[in-house]
């Protein structure tokens, strides 16, 4: 690896790429080359991250055109002939620099019911989930997200349609409609089924394909499309 | 764009499709290996309720499936509004199905009507 790397960082000042030279480690994340500039080239830069360990989901950016959590991305694995080229993440509006406007993405979560609805209360007995049910196993394939957004960035459909609740929200659905404590079942499957819902995704993967935590919410989102068809014929839940 | 009813009314008739358009193809396969021309085909056809059926199905099954897919395609592309895209959608089913009809009608009921 050569000493210095040619970066350039999207700016919405001036609605243009800047170029930048940062030195090269050899180890080194997106995040540390985003840092490095905001501390030694322009203090003016913008961006987000907490946790810088994969936790927290707030630092995703798109990186050589492909959206990744930042924090985890070494540099080694995306550099492209000794330069990168960062954005912020597709289909947010942003608010600044590489920082975008998450809002959008988590209304879409409430919009699709991603809030457990609780049937129990404080004076039940806990209700014993046994890890081998069908419905556990499914909603454990879902239940790591991090809410980074680099799914809702990779998705075509959320280009295309605005009101896509997007993969996400939806494997966040599909999580809650395996959850046997939920009440909420009904509502779940109806907030899934309008002009944005689960019907709309193209099932080619680019969500799971991106998705730092290896979660595939294209096949939840199958899961919801299987459910919401047993409801329409009045099938019952599963 | 996409609400289950329309999802499902999709779904549904690619369901009625597949046989159909196996059907088809055999029939056409069929046809020109045994050398028939149009009149011995027309003779086949012609007052066949059974064809009639068929074509007639395939027909509304392709009006209704293909109008839906459209109607995904110029909203993605073009980003039409509800407003024109309902519209947009009865358009394209009523085109193929008058299309679609008036050729189920030629080969199976022309002949025994007029
Ligand atoms: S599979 Fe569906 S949710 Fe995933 S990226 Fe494609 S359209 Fe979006
Ligand atoms: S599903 Fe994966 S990519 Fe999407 S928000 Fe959750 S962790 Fe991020
Ligand atoms: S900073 Fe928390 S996931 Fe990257």
């Amino acid at each position: 690896m050569s000493q210095e790397l040619s970066v350039s960082v999207w700016r919405s000042e001036t609605n243009a790429f800047q170029e930048f030279a940062v030195p090269a480690q050899d180890n080194q994340t997106i995040l540390d080359v985003v840092s490095w500039i905001q501390a030694n080239s322009d203090p003016t830069l913008s961006y987000r991250f907490a946790c810088r360990v994969g936790m927290c989901g707030s630092c995703a950016m798109m990186v050589n055109g492909e959206p990744r959590w930042t924090c985890r991305t070494h540099v080694k694995k995306v550099l492209k002939s000794n330069s990168l080229q960062i954005a912020p993440l597709r289909n947010l509006p942003v608010v600044k620099d590489l920082a975008t406007d998450m809002e959008p993405f988590f209304d879409k979560w409430v919009e699709a019911k991603g809030v457990f609805q609780g049937t129990k209360t404080r004076h039940d007995a806990i209700e014993p989930i046994l890890p081998d049910t069908a419905e556990r196993v499914a909603a454990s394939t879902a239940i790591e997200c991090i809410n980074c957004a680099v799914c809702y960035a990779a998705c075509d459909s959320v280009s295309g349609n605005a009101d896509y609740l997007g993969p996400a929200a939806l494997n966040r659905a599909w999580s809650l409609v395996n959850d046997v404590r939920d009440g909420a079942y009904e509502e779940r499957i109806e907030a899934v089924s309008g002009t944005g819902g689960c019907h709309n995704c193209h099932s080619q993967g680019g969500c799971a394909k991106y998705c730092p935590n290896d979660l595939n919410p294209s096949a939840s989102i199958a899961g919801l499309k299987r459910k919401t068809t047993r409801n329409w014929f009045g099938w019952g839940r599963s | 764009m996409l609400t289950t009813r329309l999802y499902m009314l999709q779904r549904l008739t690619a369901l009625i499709m597949a046989p159909l358009v196996l059907g088809h193809l055999a029939v056409m396969i069929y046809a020109v290996q045994g050398g028939l021309d149009a009149a011995e085909i027309l003779g086949r056809t012609q007052g066949s309720v059974l064809w009639m059926l068929f074509y007639g199905a395939f027909v509304a099954a392709v009006a209704t499936h293909a109008a839906i897919g459209v109607r995904v395609v110029a909203f993605e592309t073009f980003g039409l509004s509800k407003s024109v895209l309902t519209p947009l959608t009865w358009l394209i089913f009523i085109l193929l199905l008058s299309l679609g009809l008036r050729a189920v009608y030629a080969v199976t009921l022309s002949g025994v009507l007029g």
